[in-house]
């Protein structure tokens, strides 16, 4: 296509503009981590006066970053695998399969969407404290309720989206692997699950990433023992607010393995928006 | 086919003829095994408190009753009464809440949705450096919130922020504003959900601009249609069900946002910035009146109902008559 100039120097501010907005912050993060305390305590200075990783050793002791970041770990990696695992049974039956009730039951999943959290966060807290009583399994104060919680929040659009993307893969596949012997669980296992890989990864990033950052629940359901980043970092900052330089340490901690999985995933996350959610 | 269990062969018989094996539930059953665990995890977690929400929402439920909540006296509409009081403190907030909640969604929804379209149709020709520059505005989305919020709330810092250094620096303010207190906090924390949320529109849009066929365009331009003229006549027309459900998905997390306020104000959110379901969680868990939290709670669903159902109407309305 012809592209005029007044279209090229649009297209050049705009971008520009763009990138500045994104970049600013992310640039603070990372010159701000490597920056002497020194630094961050009057004036913002943009260049750091000298590069120190002193934040990067001293914010384990601050806080107990690592015991946070422990749980997280546990909760975002279960609940996404279970998420991930629960919607590819649930959208492989109502992708192939008529069946009563599988209007409903779509329609049902999608409308959860719709709840605000704060409206059965206060039953949930109940309903986990009377479970606790009447059967001794703890569900509030330690990451397995916080799991179950995580794992049903992102199931709804997990589901929505693996529907599109199975949909997408053609049912001669299934039909041949079915006429050639092979059990439905085989084919969803050895037929389907392949072809459909990028939409699994999309979805399982979509878990991993709601989990990691859920701060609703987790401030009710966990106690201090099993907090997680997302609640431990909103009290860090009232806590040691001047010490910028370790927040800012912190924050590359925690974002660097999620950022670097979205990134190395992002094709596939294209994808799989492509053919669950646009279509 | 029901096998006594200890009758049941030692290897199961794989018979020779049909293609279904011993174990292999039937195709009438299977479907419902299958979405038998997402169910349960459904009705656990979603369903059942949703409707103990709404019942709790009718009872006396303070802190007097909160360890024996199932005994909490029946209560009518009392807690809906107060919620809707607008003569009192209570109901005043509340309905102050929902309206600067429907103004920062209103403010986020726009400008991201601007921000994606305008980034999307941008990268959408070939430019160098394209997939370094997407990759590059997708991570303010791949951050986790409570950093991308952390690091603004060190730029809006008062001292030292950068926002007011290079405002004083340029001339353009005096270097002297709390970004974060009094009407400003508004301010800020819409800045903040500009920042995180418009990545995923442009992921979308992008995602929607590449299911547009190029002949499409190839045969606008051989019409003497110009770019702004292809824009408004087919893109816009042809991303209508994709903007459809982004606009609304994009509605839905600004209204019922909470970690954004949460971590960005800590506890003492000033009332410019006083999300709904932040004002419920504060009210319910300080005066631990979960009756009337719940209450609260039932009244944004239906309030959101309404408003998705009539988008959807409305919209889809549009679209058949397009």
């Amino acid at each position: 296509m012809h592209e005029s100039r007044t279209f090229r120097t649009i297209r050049f501010i705009g971008l520009a503009g763009l990138m500045v907005f994104t970049v600013t912050p992310l640039y603070v993060i990372v010159s701000t981590a490597v920056k002497p305390l020194g630094d961050v305590q009057n004036v913002f200075h943009w260049i750091p006066s000298t590069i120190t990783f002193q934040a990067f050793v001293d914010v384990w002791s601050t806080v107990p970053l690592a015991r946070y970041f422990v749980n997280s770990l546990i909760v975002a990696t279960c609940s996404s695998v279970f998420s991930v695992a629960l919607a590819v049974l649930a959208a492989y039956a109502i992708s192939r399969y008529t069946f009563r009730g599988r209007e409903l039951f779509r329609m049902a999943v999608l409308s959860t969407q719709m709840f605000p959290g704060i409206l059965f966060l206060l039953p949930l807290y109940l309903i986990y404290v009377n479970i606790g009583q009447l059967t001794g399994l703890k569900l509030n104060g330690n990451l397995s309720g916080l799991i179950i919680t995580y794992l049903t929040l992102t199931l709804p659009f997990s589901i929505w989206m693996l529907v599109g993307y199975f949909n997408s893969i053609p049912r001669d596949l299934d039909e041949a692997g079915l006429v050639d012997g092979a059990s439905p669980t085989r084919v969803l296992w050895s037929i389907v699950l392949p072809a459909a890989r990028p939409g699994i990864v999309a979805v399982g990033i979509y878990a991993f990433m709601t989990s990691w950052s859920e701060a609703l629940f987790a401030s009710v359901l966990t106690d201090s023992a099993s907090k997680t980043l997302a609640v431990g970092f909103a009290e860090f900052t009232t806590q040691i607010a001047v010490y910028w330089n370790q927040i800012m340490a912190a924050s590359v901690v925690v974002s660097v393995p999620i950022v670097a999985g979205f990134l190395l995933m992002q094709r596939y996350l294209v994808q799989g928006l492509t053919a669950g959610a646009v279509k | 086919m029901v096998t006594p269990v200890g009758t049941r062969p030692a290897v199961p018989a794989v018979p020779r003829t049909g293609r279904r094996r011993g174990w292999s539930p039937s195709r009438r059953v299977l479907p419902y095994l299958l979405i038998g665990p997402a169910l349960l995890f459904e009705l656990l977690v979603h369903v059942i408190p949703m409707l103990t929400g709404v019942s709790i929402s009718f009872l006396q439920l303070n802190q007097f009753y909160l360890r024996r909540w199932l005994q909490a006296p029946f209560a009518g509409l009392a807690n809906y009464r107060i919620a809707f009081d607008l003569q009192s403190e209570i109901g005043l907030d509340l309905l102050r809440s929902v309206g600067i909640t429907l103004a920062y969604s209103a403010v986020v929804v726009s400008v991201s949705w601007l921000f994606g379209i305008f980034g999307a149709t941008l990268l959408q020709s070939s430019v160098r450096g394209r997939s370094l520059l997407r990759t590059f505005f997708l991570i303010p989305y791949a951050l986790p919130v409570f950093t991308a919020v952390i690091v603004w709330k060190f730029m809006l810092d008062h001292d030292s922020g950068l926002v007011n250094h290079v405002l004083a620096g340029t001339g353009l303010g005096d270097g002297n504003t709390f970004w974060l207190l009094g009407d400003n906090a508004f301010i800020s924390m819409a800045l903040i959900g500009i920042w995180r949320l418009w990545p995923f529109a442009l992921l979308t849009l992008m995602a929607g601009l590449q299911s547009i066929p190029t002949e499409v365009y190839e045969a606008a331009e051989v019409d003497g249609a110009n770019r702004w003229q292809q824009f408004t006549g087919l893109t816009l027309p042809m991303l209508r069900p994709v903007n459809q459900v982004l606009v609304l998905v994009l509605f839905l997390w600004t209204f019922n946002d909470f970690n954004v306020p949460f971590t960005l104000f800590a506890g003492s959110t000033p009332a410019s910035a006083d999300l709904v379901s932040v004002h419920v969680y504060q009210s319910s868990f300080i005066t631990w009146n979960f009756g009337l939290g719940s209450a609260m709670s039932v009244t944004l669903l239906v309030f959101l109902l309404v408003v998705t159902s009539l988008y959807i109407a409305v919209t889809s309305r549009r679209a058949r008559n397009a």
